[in-house]
């Protein structure tokens, strides 16, 4: 136990985990957003649709849910360049990757949301003339959003966590930069102590934010 | 009292309208026609089909064979005789002429009162959001509420919320408004003021179809009084006759008698 704590070498490279940090949460903020708009359409269709689109959605989330991301990651960067012609960087590989993780996820969330839209504020909408189309947007959106924007919050942030993940293909976000700190200063103990505490705190700032959005939203009028 | 299928003057036109639930007929070749600004209060017991019949007049609920029509306009079937259901938005502009009221009030609960009032005029009737605010200011101001315009529907008691439901229905101006049971739900100091309002409404003429249980209510309020049992149509008249305790219709009797002795 002759170890002492030695944060010197952490802070002379600290602007690596800044940067990660910084681009954890771009990667977060532009899958998510992705994820939202897949989330939101699949979500309206399967509960609007037929057996079969119901089951192609249910297919795609299931696939997601029931194989680790870090297996999505690897198919998607060195899987996927071999049968298609396509050529693409890490980034926008795990982009596009967590973009698809976040969106079975949020169908879900959306879907339940959806679904627990009281019946009698669609018969409301009914009998004061609104078309399908308006019911979605001024009653069962909007009642849907109150009813998941807890749910949702959670599922940002774990989604924000996830990111960590894009450093097995070497994006060089948090996870990445507190990996290159490891190789290169072997202050192990030293550096996960950081990171970590960059990673709860960005967590709790990112959940106060949401749970004022969430109580802005409960009384905005 | 008329209540033959082809009465020209009826606004609504309930002609032999059956319906089921699966194996279960909830409606059986109900008949009934109501006039213009008539008030018609439908009773009988529970699971008698008397909610079923009113959402089948907005076509929240699709029937099984019959015809409904409003000033002459089948509800929710394309005319000649066709079972053919109407396009959604048919549906939606025919959903237009009929206000409803709920037991569960169910307003939208992220818009305020003047809001939930607002978004049928926006929406539907295409006026402006300042002229859809003036109206929907008179009619609160007409059920008791118009220091409310700003409140959301959480922060009303039950009976403000029903007087904001109510003031959503007529503010649509529709032909004819459904009120089904809409005192139900509320402690019974609340029910009063609930009541002057679609008081206040008769009134004014509005044609009203509902279904209640105060029957001191129904049988000060009401043009006449129909009663339901077992999905079909028993009994109908002015409510001197049908609530009359001596009347020889068997059900109605029970019906009335359980009434009295649980309510009075
Ligand atoms: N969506 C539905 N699916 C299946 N059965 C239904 C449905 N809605 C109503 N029913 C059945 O239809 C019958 C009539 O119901 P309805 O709600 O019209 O009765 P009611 O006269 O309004 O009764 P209450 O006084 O209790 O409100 C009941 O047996 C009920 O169980
Ligand atoms: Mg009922």
């Amino acid at each position: 136990m002759g170890y002492t704590l030695n944060f010197n070498l952490i802070w002379r490279h600290f602007d690596k985990l800044w940067g990660g940090l910084l681009l954890s949460l771009e990667l977060a903020v532009i899958s998510i957003a992705i994820g939202i708009v897949i989330g939101l359409v699949l979500a309206v269709w399967y509960v609007s649709a037929g057996r079969v689109v119901r089951g192609i959605i249910a297919a795609y989330v299931e696939f997601i849910r029931n194989v680790p991301l870090i297996l999505l990651v690897y198919l998607v960067f060195y899987g996927l360049p071999t049968v298609v012609d396509l050529v693409y960087s890490a980034q926008t590989s795990f982009v596009a990757t967590l973009a698809l993780y976040s969106g079975a996820y949020l169908v879900e969330v959306f879907r339940s949301g959806l679904e627990a839209v009281p019946r009698g504020q669609l018969d409301a909408g009914k009998a004061i003339g609104l078309t399908p189309w308006q019911r979605l947007i001024h009653v069962r959106l909007p009642t849907m959003m109150r009813i998941t924007l807890p749910a949702l919050s959670n599922t940002f942030i774990s989604l924000f966590k996830d990111t960590s993940v894009a450093s097995v293909i070497s994006v060089p976000e948090l996870t990445y930069g507190a990996q290159w700190i490891n190789f290169n200063t072997f202050r192990i103990v030293e550096v996960y102590l950081v990171v970590t505490a960059m990673y709860l705190m960005t967590g709790y700032i990112l959940l106060f934010a949401l749970r004022l959005v969430e109580r802005w939203y409960r009384t905005a009028r | 009292m008329a209540t033959s299928s082809n009465n020209s003057t009826a606004l609504l036109d309930i002609a032999e309208v059956s319906k089921s639930f699966g194996s279960v007929s909830v409606l059986r070749s109900v008949s009934l026609t109501v006039a213009k600004g008539e008030v018609v209060t439908v009773i009988g017991p529970s699971g008698s089909g008397k909610t079923t019949l009113l959402r089948c007049v907005n076509f929240l609920e699709s029937y099984d064979s019959g015809s409904i029509r409003i000033d002459g306009k089948e509800v929710g079937y394309r005319d000649a005789g066709t079972r053919q259901r109407r396009s959604e938005r048919d549906l939606a502009a025919m959903r237009a002429e009929t206000g409803m009221v709920f037991q569960g009030f169910n307003l939208f609960p992220h818009l305020t009162a003047a809001g939930n009032i607002m978004l049928g005029l926006t929406k539907v009737r295409g006026k402006s959001s300042a002229e859809a605010r003036s109206i929907a200011e008179h009619w609160l101001g007409r059920v008791g509420l118009g220091h409310k315009a700003d409140s959301l529907p959480a922060e009303l008691s039950g009976g403000q919320q029903q007087r904001v439901g109510i003031a959503r229905a007529v503010a649509m101006e529709p032909k004819i408004l459904l009120l089904d049971e809409i005192t139900s739900a509320l402690d019974p100091e609340l029910v009063g003021e609930v009541l002057a309002v679609v008081r206040s409404l008769a009134e004014d003429g509005m044609t009203m179809v509902m279904v209640t249980h105060e029957m001191a209510f129904a049988r000060d309020a009401s043009s006449r009084i129909v009663f339901m049992a077992d999905g079909g149509v028993s009994a109908v008249g002015p409510p001197r006759e049908v609530l009359a305790a001596e009347t020889t219709n068997e059900r109605l009797r029970t019906f009335l008698a359980r009434f009295r002795a649980s309510h009075f």
